[in-house]
């Protein structure tokens, strides 16, 4: 049996399958399912700092091998996920990942004190959802506001910071670069790539906030190839997302640089999927004779 | 503890047309029933294909549990788009792969005495709410022409009194659903009132029950990436301005607490 453990920033994974934010609740569903301590971590949704009601339906949009979302960050505001959902998460052992978004770089730094002093392993700074108005992409898209998000929410925290990029970039390892120089422990990447689908019936748009983000398959070889140009740039570990639906999906994804990897869509296809692409890529370390931490950045270039 | 799984293997036993446009699936769905029926008016989520990334959702027919793991369920479903043509493309025998049931079903009472509006594809599963309340309830269901009308026998074997609308006047009275609505709630009482339709049928069924002050449950559809709550994709606004979600607070709602502006 290989050894599935892997170190993303200091945290220990019992193995490198996390699940993506905004895919898999604060956990409660799927682990009607199965139990959710078997996942190297849960990715919980993302928090705002007051609660968000999120965008009009519809907001899910079917592409080939994919889909588009707008859900808009809905969630109950980061005291009432302390107060009712962390309790229970801590009670199944999970290594629980807090996804942070905000309008301003205080509110960052306010959400990662109360989330640091509320005991998550790990705070991930969303800089990058598509589904925001103010704030949101616009850190994600430049350096200076990036790095100044990432400075201010390490300040603000006593756990790992990692950094979630957006694909919606020229070049993602300035970015990289930039939030690495702020300080950042980690990053993780790709959040979603603005799309659009039209009814072409009704000359509308499927989604009532007319465009969302784009994962599931369709986006694996945007995602692998954005992980293996930031693993190219930084030295700080990644944790790698976008389109990941099997246990070689997870392989490519680590040998492209990721310490670790995320599932998000495809569980919506197979809620048993993050266990599948768990027990698939423990059989490709087993049968290549390596640990799954030997697999990261392991990829020969031509 | 596990309490909810896919069926991967579910074999279709039957299947059969009930109208030009509906086909009728009925499925051996492993001890599903007997682990997650909750009331009638629940559905399932089911793979179409793996060229498809999302399920699609399908409110349960009728089900029943059976021993040993031979449960029954049937779908009844018209053709929308690719998902269910490709569905209705599986014979008898093919295996498909559900997750159900999921969402909460209608709330009944065994001693309750229901009027049961439908209208097209949304009459089927209310035919589940009509074996549940065996004979305590009337039918109000709406179709836009007689091609489309389905499962009327069966809806008048277990309903009281049984009255069908079409849009053009080719099979019952001619007109929507709120017309014998109307003279039902005139004169007779109802414990509720249970909808399953398009929007602006439910709109105005809602207005009528509201009217009339008796309460009304009304089945909402919204598009559905995960199906069982953790995505916030199928939100709904309510009318107190907070968002519910179809497939894990419904898909069954009171007509009272739905914004039916939004
Ligand atoms: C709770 C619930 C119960 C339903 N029960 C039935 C039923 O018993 N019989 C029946 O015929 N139909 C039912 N529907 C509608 C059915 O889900 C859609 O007709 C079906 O998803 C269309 O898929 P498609 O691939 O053929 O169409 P496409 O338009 O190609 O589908 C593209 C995407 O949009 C989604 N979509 C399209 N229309 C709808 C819709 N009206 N509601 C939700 N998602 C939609 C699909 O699921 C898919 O993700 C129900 C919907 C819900 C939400
Ligand atoms: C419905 C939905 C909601 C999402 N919500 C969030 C979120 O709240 N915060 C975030 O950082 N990313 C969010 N994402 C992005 C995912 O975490 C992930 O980066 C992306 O979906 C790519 O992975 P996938 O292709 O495996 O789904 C969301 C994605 C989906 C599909
Ligand atoms: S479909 Fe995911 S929450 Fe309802």
């Amino acid at each position: 049996m290989a050894d599935m453990r892997v170190d993303l920033a200091g945290v220990k994974l019992k193995n490198p399958v996390t699940t993506a934010s905004g895919t898999f609740g604060f956990g409660r569903e799927y682990n009607s399912f199965f139990d959710i301590s078997r996942l190297g971590g849960i990715s919980v949704k993302g928090l705002t700092l007051l609660p968000r009601n999120g965008n009009p339906s519809p907001r899910i949009a079917e592409t080939p091998m994919g889909m588009l979302n707008s859900v808009g960050l809905q969630n109950p505001g980061v005291d009432a996920f302390i107060a009712h959902e962390l309790p229970w998460l801590k009670s199944r052992k999970a290594v629980i990942i807090a996804n942070i978004s905000g309008n301003t770089p205080e509110e960052y730094g306010e959400m990662c004190e109360k989330l640091s002093a509320a005991g998550v392993d790990m705070i991930e700074v969303n800089i990058s959802c598509p589904n925001v108005k103010a704030g949101g992409l616009a850190y994600g898209t430049q350096p200076g506001l990036a790095a100044e998000v990432t400075a201010v929410a390490k300040a603000h925290s006593t756990v790992p910071v990692m950094v979630k990029l957006s694909p919606n970039v020229t070049d993602v390892t300035q970015i990289a670069r930039a939030v690495e120089d702020a300080g950042a422990d980690a990053i993780s990447l790709i959040n979603t790539l603005r799309g659009m689908v039209i009814d072409v019936k009704t000359r509308r748009p499927i989604l009532k906030m007319n465009t969302g983000g784009l994962s599931g398959p369709a986006v694996l070889p945007v995602a692998v190839r954005m992980v293996w140009e930031v693993h190219n740039t930084v030295k700080i570990p990644i944790l790698g997302m976008g389109g990941i639906s099997s246990g070689s999906d997870a392989a490519q994804m680590m040998l492209a640089g990721a310490a670790a990897v995320a599932v998000g869509a495809a569980t919506f296809a197979d809620p048993l999927a993050p266990i599948r692409i768990l027990e698939e890529l423990e059989n490709i370390c087993d049968a290549q004779g390596v640990s799954a931490a030997q697999l990261t950045g392991a990829l020969m270039p031509w | 503890m596990i309490l909810l799984q896919t069926e991967t293997c579910c074999k279709i036993l039957y299947k059969d047309s009930l109208n030009p446009h509906a086909v009728r699936l009925e499925l051996s769905v492993g001890d599903m029933v007997e682990r997650s029926f909750l009331a009638p008016g629940q559905f399932v989520h089911i793979k179409c294909g793996h060229s498809r990334l999302l399920r699609r959702p399908i409110s349960v027919c009728t089900c029943q549990s059976e021993p040993e793991g031979g449960d029954l369920l049937t779908v009844v479903f018209e053709i929308r788009g690719e998902g269910t043509a490709w569905l209705s493309r599986r014979e008898a025998g093919d295996k498909l792969d559900v997750l159900g049931m999921l969402g909460n079903g209608f709330r009944m009472t065994p001693k309750g005495r229901y009027l049961l509006v439908g209208g097209g594809i949304g009459v089927p599963p209310l035919l589940g709410c009509a074996q549940y309340a065996d004979g305590n309830c009337d039918a109000v269901l709406g179709f836009r022409d007689s091609s489309h009308a389905l499962l009327l026998n069966q809806f008048s074997q277990h309903c009281a009194a049984l009255a069908i609308t079409t849009e053009d006047g080719s099979l019952g009275e001619r007109g929507f659903v709120t017309g014998p609505m109307e003279a039902l709630l005139t004169g007779n009482h109802y414990d509720a009132i249970l909808c399953c339709g398009p929007k602006p049928m439910l709109k105005a069924a809602a207005a009528l029950a509201h009217k009339y002050a008796v309460p009304c449950q009304v089945s909402l559809e919204e598009r559905m990436a995960c199906g069982v709550g953790a995505c916030l994709g199928c939100a709904v606004q309510m009318s107190d301005g907070s968002m519910k979600h179809v497939c894990k607070d419904g898909p069954i709602f009171d007509a009272g607490e739905v914004d039916w502006n939004g």
